[in-house]
């Protein structure tokens, strides 16, 4: 069991180091998800609502399992169902607890103007301050797995904290305390894969050959992993990503261009200061204001001769 | 006629009407609006100007207003659009005068060609601020997460950021030339405050205009 403190690795709008004598030893966190393990009963969204006091508003039925529909600002984590055919004409129901990956390289800090509204422990975990948000929606440009929800009450953006508070004392986050099937474990990032290992080893035993774990190094691996019988094709639950990465209009958006563009602005305003001071005003001398003078009198002198 | 007739200034020179009442309140309608916009949006730009929340009241009044009054600016700007374009076409003496930018930014204007009523950097400029404006509309749209964004799928919404940070760029460039241009030629923002320009300023700067509103033509 981690037991990490909530130190502050990395702060969003934020360009100076953040203190960081203390590391964990133990390393990171990171929660497995083992989809072979599954069953689709939804307790870890009960434990979800109980635990963060949310309570989302009752939707429709819309003929699928998949309740509420999608992710909200109310409901951090939900079961994504998908009926997959397989090569022998048999029917897989793939179950997966989709949510926040907590990525290690987090395209919502990246793209969160605001300093401090999202912060990145040293134990992994990437958590929203919604103190400091001020619902401008960057950081649902900057997620590659479109987890952050802005909510309509309070502009503010929300998404599963990996139970940061719970963590925080020692305990695991909400969702693994109540899974029935074990299929939910947390650890060290370290115990999981090892944990995660044992389990692709296990599915694959059972004819699963492509089994596998879901870490992807595009967004610097995550702290929420999967175990996938078809790791090969992880677009079959519910079009999980292959190889997700932040977007590279984001990464110009909020990388060279800031700043470029704040180095531009700044020498225009300077060429005009040393212009000023080099090459000086352009000013209208008593002479030329004179000969403009004299100049309109001869314009309208020959225009009242033409007339 | 544009006269600004029996008009002096403290000289007693008499001077020539270059915008009116009207003319100067909406160009000054829609300064206001960009420096508002230009510190609020860099506020949220880049984290060494998030300090400049607080023009606004602070990020979530930064996140609310900043849109708004963008609506207002572009409005605005669009009516000093219809009022000036007519004088803003580009014609060859304009792309002589942007080629000879070095005898501009040293001061030697009587070896440029006579300029009208607006010269071909202040042209340029006229159609980079359409241009930026457009961009910065359309983009600011999509990316105004309470009302519109949700409509549009995510990588237009991302490309949409980008752009509207690079039109954001282009135009604050633009207007600190702009600004600039006016502390540096002296007279230029009496135009703008006072509305008025003294008739050596009117030949120095701009003689075809000069001459035209002299001999009584509508400029």
């Amino acid at each position: 069991m981690a037991l990490q403190s909530l130190d502050i690795k990395r702060m969003s709008a934020t360009t100076v180091q953040p203190p960081e004598a203390r590391t964990p030893v133990t390393g990171t966190v990171a929660k497995l998800i083992d989809v072979s393990k599954c069953i689709g009963c939804k307790a870890c969204q009960t434990a979800c609502m109980e635990w963060n006091d949310l309570r989302d508003e009752i939707g429709e039925n819309e003929g699928v399992y998949d309740n509420p529909r999608d992710l909200t600002p109310q409901s951090w984590t939900v079961m994504r169902f998908s009926e997959v055919v397989n090569n022998d004409d048999n029917l897989e129901w793939l179950i997966r607890k989709d949510g926040c990956m907590h990525c290690e390289d987090p395209g919502c800090l990246k793209a969160c103007p605001s300093p401090g509204a999202i912060i990145q422990y040293t134990n992994g975990i990437v958590d929203f301050n919604q103190e400091n948000c001020i619902g401008c929606g960057y950081c649902v440009a900057g997620c590659p797995f479109d987890v952050p929800r802005i909510s309509k009450k309070d502009n503010r953006a929300y998404k599963c904290t990996l139970c940061s508070d719970r963590v925080a004392v020692g305990q695991e986050p909400a969702c693994v305390k109540t899974c029935p099937t074990g299929a939910i474990t947390f650890g060290t990032k370290e115990d999981m894969h090892v944990h995660a290992a044992e389990r692709v080893e296990d599915l694959k035993s059972r004819g699963f050959e492509n089994a596998g774990v879901y870490d992807p190094s595009g967004v610097g691996g995550t702290h929420v992993m999967y175990v996938l019988h078809h790791a090969d094709r992880p677009g079959l639950y519910h079009g999980l990503k292959k190889d997700p990465r932040i977007s590279p209009l984001v990464g110009l958006w909020k990388g060279v261009a800031k700043p470029l563009a704040l180095a531009g602005l700044a020498v225009t305003a300077l060429a005009g200061l040393f212009h000023y001071t080099r090459i000086g005003p352009n000013e209208v001398s008593s002479d030329e204001e004179a000969a403009a003078l004299k100049e309109a009198q001869r314009i309208r002198e020959t225009q009242d001769e033409t007339r | 006629m544009k006269h600004a007739d029996g008009q002096y200034n403290k000289e007693g020179l008499p001077l020539i009407l270059r915008y009116t009442p009207n003319e100067r309140s909406n160009h000054w309608i829609t300064a206001i609006c960009f420096v508002l916009l230009a510190v609020s949006g860099l506020a949220m730009f880049h984290p060494a100007m998030a300090w400049m929340a607080m023009f606004l009241g602070g990020g979530q009044w930064t996140r609310i207003l900043h849109p708004f009054i963008g609506l207002v600016m572009f409005a605005s700007f669009a009516v000093l659009v219809l009022r000036f374009w007519h004088h803003n076409l580009m014609d060859k003496g304009d792309v002589q005068w942007l080629k000879q930018i070095g005898d501009v930014v040293n001061n030697r204007e009587d070896q440029l060609p006579k300029v009208g009523r607006y010269n071909g950097g202040q042209k340029l400029l006229f159609f980079v601020l359409i241009l930026c404006m457009l961009g910065l509309l359309a983009s600011g749209i999509v990316i105004w997460r309470a009302y519109f964004a949700f409509y549009f799928p995510i990588d237009v919404v991302r490309f949409a950021a980008l752009l509207h940070a690079f039109c954001a760029f282009l135009i604050i460039a633009s207007i600190i030339v702009h600004v600039y241009a006016g502390l540096w030629v002296k007279g230029s923002i009496g135009a703008m405050v006072r509305g008025t320009v003294t008739y050596g300023w009117a030949k120095k700067h701009h003689e075809r205009w000069f001459e035209k509103v002299i001999s009584g033509h509508h400029d």
